[in-house]
């Protein structure tokens, strides 16, 4: 075999601003390797140096994550997170971006976003499940991003609902600060039993190498790359950059895939996703400390004439490796040929811990793992906050309201940020798998597990904009939110993956914002004692020098002990108490606006300062509530979130069908002074739920909110054809229902050609 | 003695472990039958479930009517076994021409999953034998080609035999057009062979055979009345 080149020429500084490298790592990388690395060399180095595989800005910080617990059987380094739900079963989740691919092809981005996710999770001999996403635009009246929008809802669709993997919830937000950068994260939950459970670990060495599913072209060639650099006004050039996705091939490739895990000879197992091969083989042989061989030539190919380059580096989709044991390559072969997959020996495990690429049996890259999988040099760019002091000096409880609180009301039931979503997930399938007991619409979707009296919660949910105010609290009231949400339908946190949607780290405030971030996601999964075992992140979410706001985006799986005891947040019937519990400290009043929904609506600005978090009474009203739903005490549940008490309130009158009559929750100790009635109706102090209970259950649950240490505050009934809050507004049930309903069709069917 | 149904599985079959499910739910036994196999295994019904077989390239349902396993299953019917196909197993068996008419892109050009109301049109099928006519059923649907058509004339032999299976309807019966979810041609969600014994339907009665899930009125779909054809197959 003719050995690598030594005297490659050195690459120019064109070359490598092209692959986004800069010139103190390619020093690093000739410095380790001790020559200069040739043009192959250059590009997997490139691309598993890349900010998105290498997670090279971020590593230190996520370190300070808590990772562990009794439940974790896999925390983060694998394809995704794994916990214990008991009796053998493991519960395997992630979430992930697809942020520049889906900015530049909303209908391929998206799609590939879920179909890389759903590929983690089986990577690890999971059943998919279930898929969440959440995503944010720009303005919703702006018929660009309403197009980019309804593509996007469309390619999240059509690969969820080709493949049979339910799409159970999720959250949409549109603010004209994502114009140019939009978010798109998606989630995948999937169950394994223990035995069944499968790593991306190559060993043995003399073991083959498979390379299972589609063949490999052209598409997708730096695209880890380009997912770490800022988008601007060329983005559209980069097109090729973004993967076309075949759900009919993944489908084929789940079952076939679901069908060998558990066989003692399939050893490592492993989706090709950013970067392609490059990363996937050189990522298994690291985790297993050996060594591996690849010759391109036996890649099967979709186009001819493609370099070494072109097919190590492709990101065609539906592609796995797997390493077996020597001799068994024909069986695995034969059963992915039974359902119609191609698959191909490319390689095989050696000793030496290197990764070696050959064509026509000559040596065309050798580069020792240690150097291409962990020898990146961290980033530590300078981190400061910006000022910020100019914000939090204005109460924006002093602004006067340009509306009457009625029509404040209606325009946030109207705001497509708080809206009935069911004209996006009408258009998901939900119910595949016949496991949705609580599908979209709700604080958190329920599947059942089968042959168990317990179930699966799942909440998908992210900083709102008060993340630019404090990214620290922010990010754990974000927590605290998919904690409430979890708490609503009756389940316990067990596990938390993150997706952390960032701006261009070198700037010095947004590195600050990632630090604090971080921070707040280590401080809430602390004090709700729940590790976070699975993520990803993604920063250069820029456009021409504009960042998008930090975006911290958080997945919480959980169990609800007694499924038949789950409750729902619509109202259930006329004459029950309505109560709001949890209020606490400062947020007691419920006025905060600062970053709120309200602010944004009427007047278009984000000033004061977010709201304050209790972290530890959150924790006791979680719990409080999951008791109180044990016990069956309390009859709906549901979190003030966006819009605060007032949109909280229409939205579970209007999912019941039912008016409703409250009292304002302050007028008992504190006298409003005028301008705080928006405070009271929209403010978003945390730690809130709205419940309903029947009259007869009034003492037991105040006895054991009480004996809970959590506050429970009595305001009203259920009843009427009005949506009412004493003193302050009251609003008709069905002028509530159709600008809540409509919020989101009318804009999304409006032509394209007309404007707001 | 129990039923035998047998599930058909298309490479991009999906609905497949939840009609075994709904299947096992009447303790009947449900007994997988691989596309590649030209053998439906002795069972008594053959379930044509959804999801998009072979990636439904070319039109819904266009590849997988050459698959081995449909000349097993169309003899099957021929000798007046029963098959149900739902959503794109309806769409194959139009296919492959043991149903009239076709299912177009939904009216809306959009992928829908919604609970429907479904009228019970005619009794005259071992599969409707436990329902009543003019019986409003709430299934799901699911599906983004799911608008049914077909010309003049076979409308009006499928309205003058009798077999329309189902229409969309709202809670009372009425048919109307927000009750219909696709644009189907006269709201129509099903229909019958001549002889009665294979019925093909867009929505999901598999994921509506539990209260658990919202609906327990599919499971009359998966409990046929074997020996109670109206007329003798063809």
């Amino acid at each position: 075999m003719r050995a690598v080149s030594a005297a490659a020429a050195a690459p120019s500084e064109a070359e490598l601003q092209e692959l986004a490298l800069s010139a103190m790592e390619y020093q690093s990388a000739t410095a380790q390797l001790g020559r200069v690395p040739n043009r192959l060399e250059l590009g997997m180095l490139a691309a598993l140096w890349s900010e998105h595989c290498s997670y090279k800005t971020s590593k230190a910080l996520l370190r300070q994550l808590p990772s562990g617990g009794s439940r974790v059987v896999q925390g983060p380094g694998e394809n995704a997170g794994v916990i214990d739900l008991g009796d053998d079963l493991l519960c395997c989740f992630k979430i992930e971006s697809h942020n520049h691919p889906s900015a530049v092809e909303p209908v391929q981005g998206a799609a590939t976003g879920v179909g890389g996710i759903l590929r983690d999770v089986f990577a690890m001999g999971a059943r998919p499940v279930a898929i969440l996403d959440s995503i944010r635009f720009g303005d919703a009246d702006d018929p660009r991003q309403r197009q980019r929008f309804a593509r996007v809802v469309e390619g999240i669709g059509w690969y969820g609902n080709c493949i049979g993997v339910p799409t159970v919830g999720g959250e949409t937000y549109f603010d004209p600060a994502y114009q140019h950068n939009c978010l798109v994260n998606a989630m995948c939950v999937g169950l394994a039993t223990r035995d069944h459970l499968v790593r991306a670990r190559a060993a043995g060495p003399g073991n083959p190498l498979l390379l299972v599913g589609a063949d490999t072209g052209r598409d997708g060639i730096h695209g880890a790359t380009f997912a770490s650099v800022q988008l601007d006004q060329a983005a559209e050039s980069r097109r090729p950059a973004v993967q076309v996705g075949n759900p009919f091939l993944e489908k084929c490739l789940l079952e076939a895939c679901l069908e060998l895990v558990g066989d003692p000879d399939l050893i490592g197992l492993q989706d090709c996703g950013a970067a392609g091969l490059t990363s996937s083989c050189a990522e298994m042989a690291h985790r297993g400390d050996v060594g591996l061989e690849i010759a391109v030539d036996r890649v099967s190919r979709r186009e001819r004439a493609m370099t070494p380059y072109e097919v190590m580096l492709s990101e065609s989709q539906e592609r796995m490796v797997l390493v077996v044991s020597r001799g068994s390559e024909e069986r695995f072969q034969a059963a992915f040929r039974r359902w119609g997959l191609r698959s191909d020996v490319i390689g095989r495990v050696i000793e030496e811990p290197l990764f070696r690429v050959t064509e026509a049996g000559d040596e065309v890259a050798s580069l020792p793992l240690q150097v291409l999988v962990s020898g990146f040099p961290e980033r530590h760019p300078e981190a400061s906050p910006p000022d910020l002091a100019p914000l939090f000096s204005a109460n924006p409880l002093d602004r006067p309201p340009p509306w009457t609180a009625e029509e404040a009301w209606l325009r946030l039931l109207a705001s497509p940020n708080c809206a009935d979503a069911n004209w996006i997930w009408r258009q998901y399938d939900h119910q595949v798998g016949d496991d949705t007991v609580i599908g979209p619409g709700a604080d958190a979707a329920v599947l059942r597990l089968r042959g168990r009296g317990d179930a699966l919660a799942v909440t998908v949910d992210s900083a709102h904009r008060s993340a630019a105010l404090d990214p620290r609290q922010a990010t754990a009231i974000a927590v605290a939110e998919a904690v409430r949400n979890l708490a609503c339908v009756g389940a316990e946190p067990l596990g938390i993956t993150n997706c952390l949607n960032f701006g261009d780290p070198d700037r010095p405030e947004i590195m600050w914002q990632l630090q604090e971030a971080v921070a707040g996601l280590a401080d809430a999964a602390r004090a709700f004692g729940v590790p976070v075992v699975s993520g990803n992140v993604s920063l250069y979410n820029q456009f021409d020098g504009q960042g998008i706001p930090p975006t911290p985006t958080v997945g919480v799986v959980g169990l609800l002990p007694d499924l038949d005891r789950r409750v729902g947040s619509g109202f259930r019937e006329e004459g029950d108490l309505v109560a709001l519990v949890g209020p606490a400290g400062a947020g007691a009043l419920g006025v905060e606006l600062g970053g709120s929904e309200y602010q944004r609506l009427a007047h278009g600005l984000l000033e004061g300062q977010a709201p304050e978090l209790d972290l530890d009474q959150e924790r006791r009203s979680a719990a409080a509530i999951r008791s109180a739903i044990q016990r069956g005490l309390l009859k709906s549940v549901h979190d003030c979130s966006l819009g605060g008490l007032a949109v909280a309130l229409a939205e579970s009158a209007l999912l019941g069908g039912f008016g409703v009559r409250v009292r304002a929750p302050l007028n008992r100790q504190h006298v409003a002074p005028p301008g705080w009635v928006f405070g009271v109706l929209f403010g978003e102090s945390q730690g809130r739920y709205l419940v309903t209970l029947s009259p007869d259950s009034l003492e037991a649950a105040t006895s054991l909110f009480s004996q809970l240490a959590t506050p429970f505050d009595s305001l009203g009934q259920v009843g009427g054809d009005v949506i009412a809050i004493e003193g302050l507004a009251e609003i008709d049930l069905r002028a509530a229902g159709a600008a809540w309903r409509g919020a989101i069709p009318d804009r999304l069917e409006r032509p394209l050609s007309a404007g707001a | 003695m129990s039923l035998r149904f047998g599930i058909a599985v298309f490479p991009g079959t999906w609905s497949d472990r939840d009609c075994a499910h709904a299947v096992e739910l009447t303790g009947a036994e449900a007994v997988s039958l691989w596309h590649a196999d030209a053998d439906v295994k002795g069972c008594d019904v053959v379930v044509l479930p959804g999801g998009f077989a072979y990636g439904d390239y070319l039109r819904t349902g266009a590849i997988a009517r050459f698959a081995p396993l449909m000349e097993a299953v169309r003899e099957h019917a021929r000798q007046g076994g029963l098959v149900l196909g739902i959503c794109n197993g309806f769409q194959i068996l139009c296919e492959a021409g043991m149903l009239p008419g076709a299912l177009l892109r939904n009216a809306s050009l959009q992928f829908r999953c919604q609970p429907c109301g479904l009228r019970v049109e005619t009794t005259s099928s071992p599969f409707l034998g436990c329902a009543q006519r003019g019986q409003v059923l709430r299934i799901p649907v699911s599906h983004g080609e799911g608008r049914f058509y077909a010309d003049e004339e076979t409308m009006a032999r499928l309205n003058g035999e009798g077999r329309v299976a189902f229409r969309y309807s709202d809670e009372s019966g009425q048919l109307t057009s927000a009750a219909n979810p696709n644009g189907s041609l006269e709201n129509v969600a099903g229909i019958l062979n001549e002889a009665g014994n294979v019925l093909g339907m867009m929505p999901h009665p598999e994921r509506a055979c539990e209260e658990l899930l919202g609906s327990d009125q599919g499971l009359l779909l998966f409990r046929p009345v074997i020996g109670q054809l109206a007329r003798p197959a063809g």
